[in-house]
């Protein structure tokens, strides 16, 4: 047969409909994907029993209970704990996904010395024995030259046996110089402790409030126990509790509120002030709380005959409305419309510390929020905020001290905390590297870090690491390389928050005593010890009276001898609370002289009724102002972000590897800036390459950047993300308590 | 069984998302990650290219300084159900049968092994809810441990998407059988996002049931290809027929209006 055109076309056509109408093309194309799907690199996930293994998490500052589902020995998924106080039954987004922290690449495999330069990252990883062998030598060193006070620990809480072993050691050793990372708890604890003479914890009965005003507390951004808070704001949904959120920046709290007052930053005191003084002469205020229960209210004599100002004046004298419009930028009848829905609800409650917490504050504005709290009488009440007692279950014996521990404990602190200066603080970490910085020689010859990474959260990371760098010996208890552990010496690597034993106790501001405790989920993945069982070897290493001061053999001793007869229930239960507690009522709740509420505080007149505002740093020449920011997707704390939660991160915040920097349109075309633009971003404290985000959520000629990014260290899902605001921010010394009260810093952007 | 007492008996798996309890904390995007074995990769900040089944949009009412007001979305697959049962989008355009509608569930299924990466189904949907592997997934080392057994790891060259946690539902009805039952309660199947929320903002069910909350809450109009009778809820882009299962509640009437493309002068079409 001839081939011609016509013949070779139609066989053509015939040939390609026989193909179509067979099922050969569907089945190649079903074939060539599955075969196309067979790499060897695609990970088959093992099967096995599913089991669960409740736990309290140790990464998250808010308490999370969780329950961690297991495949065989794998840890897979992290849940919440129904039941667990505060969380029941969820977890906040960095416990959700812990189990990426545990298998990390970046977690610290051995007790490792530094060989290289502080900070160059050469290590060399070393047995047990020779690390902690080493780390005795060194301290035992320093006690004979007499130096015993020269040891620090820095710590990111002081409640818990872990906290308490520390305590231990360093006054066994001989030093005074025990050191918590600031949060606004410190200025809580202070408020109360002058305003109630009780060395008690600030907690909130925040379910059960039926008007919320919060002075830029993040309450829905990881303020106090995250996801307690959560619950809390979706409880006031469904009750129409009305919620106010006083601050600078449109922030998912204030977004989620029923009314939103800018305030210009650092004026709140003011606000809080000008609110009183409309509840006072408006006669608004709990009559029975403030004529039988507090003093300081109205004008008194003192001891020696003095008159002295009660609150009541002070406030009526400098603080009306219209002043504090004119400070503030809030409208006078808008304060007044808020003072009389405040003093009118029926379980109002006033909160501060702003976004997650981080920075205690000015110690006048925590006194005066308290005080708008004390005028409706909303103090240990349904609803109101509580001064709960501290955690107490930890019983030991003191520790033994022989004459070198007596003579170093004389020794004030290096922060100042506790001295004339200082008399209220307990701790100052923030002027620690002032101190180290302008003295010849550190007061500081040795350093404990553990659970905290001051390196990179405290503020002004220049100074900070200028006085590591003069610091002769860091160790770090960390279980990852994180930014403070690139400056250690010695490496003595915890085990993970999934391998080890813990109690976590009291999570912030929740109103019942809870100890929840941590342990082991899966078998310790390298070759890691508990930070308890160091410090045992370490005191046992230096013999004596340190020795004597740890009769346990191991950490699980200590722990379960220390829960005693609840140390059964807690491993059932996971946790042991009392939801029935109530806070004292008001005739035995305070341990003034008077037992009453103190408007004033007897021993601690303000500056002879002066208030006293931080100032932040910067002059005039810099025409804008620096805040930070909080938000749930960036962890700011002593745990950095896991790659999930890196990867929830918005593009408006972290482009690549710039940082977003938050500024209003119009200031934005008042200088010049467009969106998306890079721009130089300066402070007295430094300099950053930064992106510019409009947003018109944020006050005119104030600029807002993250917290949470600029890591060096944790992994490279993180590392080299964004600026840290620590390099940018310094700390600004509270006249009144020492405490950290910076909220911003003078700042300018310019074009790159 | 007759056809009649079949269609009775099929569920339709719904959500609810209340707009006003949620904070946009992301917790639900980490859950489902680690649920679904979802990968991740150095740099996440260009989202056209980052996996995220659940991914959470920030709203914006588009107004200045002090009005500006912010509220997050979180969009799950909207598993579609279309205008008659199983016209979704995707599952019409998938010349390999790799999605699917089962009549039983209500869920739009993605069956890896069968797609071969046309994308046609990620053009067809309206929702940006499918995402394509462009690389392979890589676990750093010993991250791979933490991989479940209840969902195949996805490779290169593959279309992904929510699947309201199916592995979720076939445990659940193992667990039941087991039980010699044949029916689940409402918290039997809980999506991970579900369980995870912690501001309670997200109810999962089944929107056929009236005794589940879904259904108590959005009251879907079945006259009406499910569109919600409560007046504060709505459905994303209701008016191009897609009939998702996926309900959002808002009392603010612009989250309401930033659901669909209304026009600036238009107001929301009342039922």
């Amino acid at each position: 047969m001839k081939i011609d055109r016509r013949s070779f076309l139609s066989l053509g056509v015939g040939a390609g409909a026989g193909i179509a109408l067979s099922p050969l093309p569907w089945k190649l194309t079903d074939d060539s994907s599955i075969w196309t799907q067979m790499w060897p690199w695609t990970p088959v996930p093992r099967d096995g029993a599913v089991n669960y293994v409740n736990t309290a998490s140790t990464i998250c500052s808010g308490g999370c209970g969780l329950s961690v589902r297991k495949i065989d020995d794998r840890a897979v998924k992290v849940e919440g704990l129904k039941g667990y106080p505060g969380s029941n039954g969820n977890a906040c987004i960095h416990c959700m996904a812990g189990i990426q922290m545990l298998y990390s690449p970046n977690a610290v495999k051995s007790p490792m010395k530094r060989t290289g330069k502080r900070g160059e990252g050469k290590w060399q990883p070393i047995s047990w024995d020779e690390a902690i062998s080493e780390t005795a030598k060194k301290l035992g060193e320093l006690r004979e030259s007499g130096k015993a006070s020269t040891l620090a620990c820095i710590l990111n809480s002081d409640y818990g046996t872990i906290p308490a072993l520390f305590k231990q050691f360093l006054n066994a050793f001989g030093s005074p110089n025990f050191m918590r990372t600031p949060s606004y708890q410190d200025a809580y604890e202070m408020t109360l402790a002058l305003m109630h003479q009780t060395d008690s914890m600030a907690v909130f009965d925040a379910e059960n409030a039926d008007f919320v005003l919060s002075f830029g507390s993040g309450i829905i951004d990881g303020w106090g126990s995250s996801v307690r808070m959560f619950k809390a704001n979706s409880s006031w949904k469904e009750k129409n509790v009305k919620l106010v959120q006083i601050e600078p920046r449109l922030s998912n709290t204030a977004a989620k509120s029923d009314q939103w007052l800018p305030v210009n930053p650092g004026t709140e005191l003011i606000l809080a002030l000008g609110i009183a003084h409309v509840i006072i002469t408006e006669s608004l205020y709990n009559k029975d709380f403030v004529e039988k229960y507090a003093e300081g209210f109205e004008d008194w004599t003192d001891n020696e005959g003095n008159k002295q100002k009660g609150f009541k004046n002070f406030v009526l004298e400098g603080y009306s409305p219209s002043y504090a419009a004119r400070v503030t930028g809030i409208e006078a009848n808008t304060i007044v419309k808020l003072a009389k829905d405040f003093a009118g609800a029926s379980a109002p409650l006033a909160l501060c510390g702003r976004g997650q917490g981080t920075t205690p504050g000015s110690i006048h504005e925590f006194m005066a929020v308290h005080a708008l709290n004390a005028l409706v009488g909303n103090i240990n009440k349904k609803g109101g905020i509580w001064a709960m007692p501290k955690p107490d279950y930890i019983k030991w014996e003191q520790a033994k001290l022989d004459d070198t521990a007596r003579e170093g404990l004389k020794v004030p602190r290096a922060d100042g905390a506790g001295t004339e200066k200082f008399p209220h603080a307990k701790y100052l970490l923030t002027r620690l590297p002032e101190v180290i910085n302008s003295a010849k020689e550190s007061p500081i010859q040795a350093l404990f870090v553990s659970g905290a990474n001051p390196a990179y959260t405290l503020p002004d990371t220049k100074a900070v690491a200028k006085a590591f760098a003069s610091i002769p010996f860091i160790v770090s208890f960390t279980s990852h390389m994180d930014e403070t552990a690139e400056m250690a010496d010695i490496i003595l690597p915890n085990h993970g928050h999934f391998e080890r034993y813990e109690d976590i106790p009291a999570p912030p501001g929740y109103n019942k005593p809870v100890v929840g405790l941590a342990r082991p989920v899966i078998s310790p993945q390298h070759n890691t010890r508990h930070v308890g069982d160091t410090l045992i070897a370490i005191a046992g290493k230096l013999g004596g009276t340190i020795a004597e001061s740890f009769p346990w053999k191991s950490y699980e001793e200590c722990l379960e001898k220390t829960m005693g007869e609840n140390w059964t229930s807690i491993q059932e239960s996971g946790v042991i609370t009392n939801p029935d507690y109530e806070a004292p009522g008001w005739d035995t709740a305070f341990e003034t002289s008077s037992k009453k509420f103190a408007f004033i505080p007897g021993n601690h007149n303000p500056g002879n009724n002066s208030l006293q505002i931080p100032v932040i740093e910067g002059n005039d020449n810099y025409r804008l102002t620096l805040i930070p920011y909080d938000s749930m997707r960036l962890a700011a704390g002593p745990v950095g972000n896991t790659p999930f939660v890196t990867k929830t991160v918005s593009e408006k915040v972290l482009k690549g590897n710039d940082i977003c920097i938050e500024i209003n349109p119009k200031t934005a075309e008042k200088y010049g800036l467009k969106q998306g633009q890079y721009a130089i971003l300066t402070t007295p404290k430094g300099k950053a390459k930064v992106k510019t985000e409009l947003s018109p959520g944020i006050m005119p000629d104030i600029i807002a950047m993250p917290r949470g990014l600029g890591h060096t260290g944790i992994d490279e899902y993180l590392a080299g993300k964004g600026i840290n605001i620590n390099e940018l921010i310094g700390p600004v010394e509270d006249p009144a308590s020492g405490l950290d009260a910076a909220w911003g810093i003078k700042a300018d952007l310019v074009k790159a | 069984m007759s056809k009649a007492q079949e269609h009775n008996k099929a569920k339709k798996y719904g959500m609810v998302i209340d707009l006003d309890k949620c904070t946009g904390c992301g917790a639900c995007m980490v859950a489902c990650m680690a649920e679904n074995n979802v990968p991740f990769k150095k740099d996440e900040s260009d989202k056209l290219l980052s996996i995220t089944w659940m991914k959470v949009y920030k709203l914006t009412n588009g107004k200045d300084f002090p009005d500006a007001d912010i509220c997050y979305l979180p969009r799950p697959c909207q598993h579609c159900e279309g205008q008659h049962s199983g016209h979704s989008p995707c599952v019409s355009v998938c010349p390999a049968t790799a999605t699917d509608y089962s009549t039983d569930t209500g869920i739009v299924s993605q069956i890896y092994t069968r797609c071969f990466g046309c994308r046609y189904c990620m053009a067809a949907c309206p929702y940006h809810a499918r995402h394509f592997n462009w690389w392979d997934p890589v676990w750093p080392a010993g991250m791979e441990k933490m991989l479940s057994p209840d969902v195949s790891v996805r490779m290169r060259g593959i279309v992904e998407k929510c699947s309201f946690c199916f592995h979720r539902y076939q445990r659940a009805k193992d667990k039941a059988y087991m039980e010699d039952r044949r029916e689940l309660e409402e918290h039997e199947y809980q999506t991970a996002c579900t369980q995870a929320c912690p501001a309670g903002a997200i109810i999962f069910g089944d929107l056929n049931n009236p005794d589940h909350e879904v259904h108590k809450i959005a009251q879907p109009d079945p006259g009406h290809h499910g569109r919600p009778k409560n007046p504060n809820a709505f459905r994303l882009l209701e008016r191009l027929g897609t009939n998702p299962k996926v309900y959002y509640l808002s009392s603010r009437e612009w989250v309401r209006k930033a659901g669909d493309n209304y026009l600036k002068t238009e107001k929301i079409n009342k039922h």
